[in-house]
């Protein structure tokens, strides 16, 4: 019996003896035999309608001239669809979580005799933070992720992938990392997992660090919101919901191009090398099972990602409550924060609110809006009525009042869209990048290079505009 | 994600010797499970499909390759025996060394489960017969799952299935799992295979390339002598020619050596 390293020895020996493409020779045998057994047991019948339809949508969607207009219809449609679509029913929750449950408990509060602190804790902050995030996003998500899983289900995504790889290629990244964007979509941290399937551990990073740029669900809500009461309304009647759509689109698409931009740069200072090649199968259209599909993406998707930002929004409420009614000498926290953010803001085309809470809103991106609301109440001290902290909100129109008198104007909205797509992910998915590059060197990076990028943007948008203006 | 809620491991089998360390190591919960099933397969053939019909489990799927990343966990039971079905990684290959196909391969050669399905695209044949025959060189417990057999007819290719079988030595079902077609005759098979008590050798290839034979050989036959119990020498042989890191640390440390049986029965030799 000869021993373990005996054997392993001899093998290293014997190797030398074989040809020098041994593994290239062993593939092509299997192959061989794979064809041979193959060829023995199928058979084909000529002229195949289905097979001939197939091979014209290919040319059709993969053609240099007609993929890139078909994608960009194909994304602005689904969020035409979105925001045409969840006006009214996110209407119909507000009016009933927000209006009816907020005044109904309350009311149950004052009642039971509960002192004024701990209904202001729960209600005011707790419940209607989260009342706003689950009429701001569940209806846009519910009509979002069922349209992108179809798209997915038909075979649409390797499609795109083999599009955009040239570009990517150009920019000195992965072709893949256009299904890691379009999965970033939906949500970043999704986004980052998926980048597992991009073997080489450069180009994986540069897909890291850009997944960010991939506008995700929980900002979604910020840009439609915007783009509707602030860039909708500046367009003529019946047109308002196609121009808010538009910009959104336009937003969403600024986010690829940074994506690019900023892998080309890391692709040329710190992240050097060639692209790497790989091979992409562009699977068979398949006709999505509609049902099935629909009923997937609510409960995988929909609801739980709306369960995590219910669970975020919970204590994000109270500390939203808390800093707007905790008085630090004659100011409240907010107050002093917001204050000394204002010079800041100003610069960026912002509000110190905003900024307040996007610091608040570091854990979930859902709660911006809901933030952003709460606190124009407490700082301008306008309509709601309900007291400091405490938003609450009837209809668009509403809204755009509130916020006007919180000194909002175009300028604003349109710099609050930038930031949003331009600003540091949210803490989950920065934990999910420690987690996939166990280096907190390239955290840090990813969480700082959009913040910086997003403050440059916003000042430059700005300071041009108030120069035309 | 939705790996179902399995026990963990009783005492009993806690303090049991290697045989069972080797699953739990590669994260599997085994407890409570007659027999272990693998789901492999080339990207895109719908693996988490079958998975899902297997299961009945509602795992998202997706029409690009590389949608599983993970693996995948989940069980069903038939004529009172329990299966454990694990879902893993789509590759074209188990030659290279990347890292969803070390995932693939490491599982089917040192988890030795009892059965393998290996599902294959019936509309793309010949690349996914290129993948069987790598797992049928480490493993005959299989059963071929020809999917998407709806879309090969609408496509016009005819399949004799039988030749099929008799070519690879193993059991090959259509199916479509979309449908659910064929996977009551899945389970089935999955079943005897499950079942039989000897243990087919691998499929041998033909591989016609000068001095190989006789390297192999020699190989092979060190390798039965030190390790009489292993169950694919001809092609751990052929790794170690070809320089394979992995297996030359598997042969090194003796752990090529603990996979002599397979996974059910090292199962009832604990329980």
């Amino acid at each position: 019996m000869k021993s373990a390293e005996t054997i392993l020895k001899q093998a290293s020996e014997l190797r030398w003896q074989l040809p020098q493409n041994l593994h290239d020779r062993i593939a092509e045998s299997i192959h061989g035999e794979a064809a041979r057994i193959a060829a023995r047991s199928l058979t084909r019948s000529a002229g195949n309608r289905r097979l001939a339809w197939q091979q014209k949508l290919d040319r059709l969607l993969t053609s240099p001239w007609t993929a890139f207009p078909i994608m960009v219809a194909v994304l602005g449609a689904i969020l035409w669809l979105t925001i045409a679509g969840a006006n009214v029913p996110s209407g119909m929750l507000n009016t009933l979580l927000v209006e009816k449950g907020h005044a109904m408990i309350s009311q149950w509060f004052v009642a039971a005799g509960a002192p004024a602190w701990l209904k202001g804790l729960l209600v005011d902050g707790m419940y209607l933070a989260t009342a706003w995030v689950i009429a701001v996003m569940l209806p846009p998500m519910a009509i979002f992720f069922p349209c992108f899983t179809l798209l997915e289900d038909f075979g649409f995504l390797p499609r795109v992938a083999f599009n955009l790889d040239r570009i990517f290629q150009k920019a000195g990244a992965h072709g893949k990392q256009a299904l890691t964007m379009a999965m970033g979509l939906g949500c970043n941290a999704a986004g980052v997992v998926a980048t597992r399937i991009i073997d080489s551990p450069r180009e994986r990073i540069i897909a890291i660090l850009t997944n960010n740029f991939s506008l995700c669900n929980g900002r979604w809500p910020t840009q439609i919101l915007m783009a509707t009461i602030f860039i909708g309304a500046l367009a003529p009647e019946g047109w308002a919901g196609s121009i808010a759509a538009l910009s959104v689109l336009v937003v969403a698409l600024l986010g690829f191009g940074f994506a690019m931009l900023t892998s080309w740069l890391l692709a040329r200072t710190v992240l050097r090398g060639e692209a790497t090649s790989f091979s992409l199968e562009l699977p068979p259209y398949r006709p999505p099972n509609f049902w099935k599909t629909l009923y997937t993406s609510l409960i995988d998707r929909t609801l739980i990602v709306l369960w995590r930002a219910v669970v975020f929004a919970l204590p994000a409420g109270a500390v939203i409550w808390l800093v707007a009614n905790v008085f630090i000498g004659d100011l409240t926290m907010a107050e002093w924060f917001v204050r000394a953010a204002e010079p800041l803001a100003w610069t960026m085309g912002l509000t110190g609110v905003i900024l307040l809470a996007y610091v608040v809103a570091i854990p979930a991106n859902e709660i911006v809006i809901p933030a952003i609301l709460m606190l124009t109440v407490l700082v301008t001290g306008s309509a709601g009525g309900a007291g400091a902290g405490v938003m609450f909100e009837a209809d668009e129109a509403t809204v755009h009042a509130m916020l006007t008198a919180g000194g909002w104007t175009t300028l604003t909205a349109v710099c609050l869209m930038l930031f949003s797509l331009c600003h540091n992910p949210c803490s989950t998915t920065l934990y999910t990048i420690y987690r996939e590059t166990r280096s907190w060197k390239w955290t840090a990076v990813s969480a700082l290079l959009p913040l910086v990028m997003g403050f440059a943007l916003c000042a430059l948008v700005a300071a041009v505009w108030r120069a035309l203006v | 994600m939705n790996t179902p809620d399995l026990h963990e491991p009783g005492e009993a089998c806690l303090s049991c010797p290697s045989r069972f360390s080797q699953l739990r190591k590669l994260g599997l919960r085994v407890a409570e499970s007659d027999h272990v099933i693998a789901l492999a397969g080339n990207p895109n053939t719908g693996k988490t499909t079958v998975f899902n019909a297997l299961t009945g489990l509602r795992m998202h799927t997706g029409n690009w390759p590389g949608k599983t990343i993970s693996r995948a966990e989940g069980g069903f039971s038939y004529e009172g025996k329990n299966f454990k079905l694990v879902d893993l990684p789509g590759t074209y290959s188990l030659l290279s060394a990347s890292p969803d196909e070390e995932v693939a391969r490491g599982f089917l050669l040192f988890g030795r489960p009892d059965v393998t399905v290996i599902v294959a695209d019936a509309t793309c044949m010949e690349r996914n017969l290129n993948l069987t025959l790598q797992i049928l060189q480490i493993t005959r417990r299989a059963v071929l799952c020809l999917n998407l057999m709806d879309e090969a007819r609408a496509n016009g290719i005819d399949i004799d299935t039988r030749q099929l079988a008799r070519d690879l030595g193993i059991p090959v079902v259509p199916c479509a799992a979309r449908s659910g077609e064929g996977i009551p005759e899945l389970i089935r098979e999955i079943s005897i295979m499950a079942a039989r008590e000897d243990a087919p050798a691998p499929r041998r290839l033909p591989l016609e390339i000068p001095g190989l034979r006789l390297a192999l050989d020699r190989i092979e036959g060190d390798l039965q002598e030190t390790f009489p119990q292993l169950p694919q020498p001809r092609w751990v042989a052929l790794r170690l020619l070809e320089g394979d890191r992995e297996i030359i640390e598997a042969v090194r440390s003796g752990e090529i050596g603990a996979l002599s049986a397979p996974v059910h029965e090292r199962l009832h030799h604990s329980a």
